[in-house]
């Protein structure tokens, strides 16, 4: 999958967590997933569990750690793709 | 397990939890297992917010009966789970959400039981579904609920 396929992937994980779905037009790979997009710490917990079944990946406590930026969250997801 | 050791771990996770008297709605913890975990509390007669709610006729809030799960079903279940309970130190933990529907009322005096189901304990969240039910077996109120491990800053 080429990297905007992923992003695009993951915007959709992420969309019905926002309140504001028009802050998913500004995403890039900056983007910081919980002080950007308004969401707490337990909500991203349930965006990474929804990222595993949609991706058909498996996410360890310390690659999900890494998770803090959009950036990170796809180097996470493709390392675990290419696993 | 052995009864008397899981008798011990009970009493532990009890005595682990932050809430004092008039904030503590645990008296004991019946049941626990990596799944669910089973706990009662009996709301005393002289609580004070009985005499708010309502003057004349006092029924336990919505919030509390919330509160009560939350402590059995959340931290109490989360101090298990994350395996704190061993060293005794104990990190925050913050009730995240809720969706809890209510059922029948609860008078002071009745004693109810909180039962939890894990439906998931992983990067320092857990959430459950909780069933809160009186000495009738009638169940009170149930619904989902979540808390997460706040670690304090080294």
């Amino acid at each position: 999958m080429d990297q905007n396929a992923l992003i695009e992937k993951l915007k959709e994980v992420i969309k019905p967590y926002l309140e504001d779905e028009t802050l998913l037009e500004k995403v890039d790979g900056d983007t910081h997933l919980i002080d950007d997009l308004h969401i707490n710490s337990a909500n991203l917990v349930d965006i990474i569990l929804d990222a595993e079944d949609a991706f058909d990946i498996e996410i360890d406590d310390e690659s999900a750690e890494r998770m803090i930026t959009v950036k990170e969250a796809l180097a996470v997801i493709s390392e675990k793709i290419e696993a | 397990m052995e009864t008397s050791q899981k008798a011990n771990l009970l009493q532990r996770l009890v005595d682990l939890l932050p809430y004092r008297r008039p904030f503590l709605f645990v008296d004991r913890l019946l049941e626990i297992d990596e799944e669910s975990i089973q706990g009662e509390y009996t709301f005393r007669a002289d609580e004070d917010f009985y005499r708010g709610h309502f003057p004349e006729n006092p029924v336990t809030p919505g919030v509390i009966l919330i509160e009560c799960m939350a402590q059995i079903g959340l931290v109490a279940f989360g101090i298990f789970l994350s395996g704190v309970y061993r060293s005794g130190f104990l990190d925050a933990f913050a009730f995240t959400s809720t969706n809890v529907d209510f059922l029948k009322m609860v008078r002071p005096g009745e004693r109810v039981t909180v039962s939890a189901e894990k439906v998931y304990w992983r990067f320092g969240k857990l959430k459950v579904r909780c069933t809160m039910t009186n000495q009738q077996g009638e169940t009170v109120c149930k619904g989902n609920m979540s808390g997460m491990v706040i670690k304090s800053q080294a």
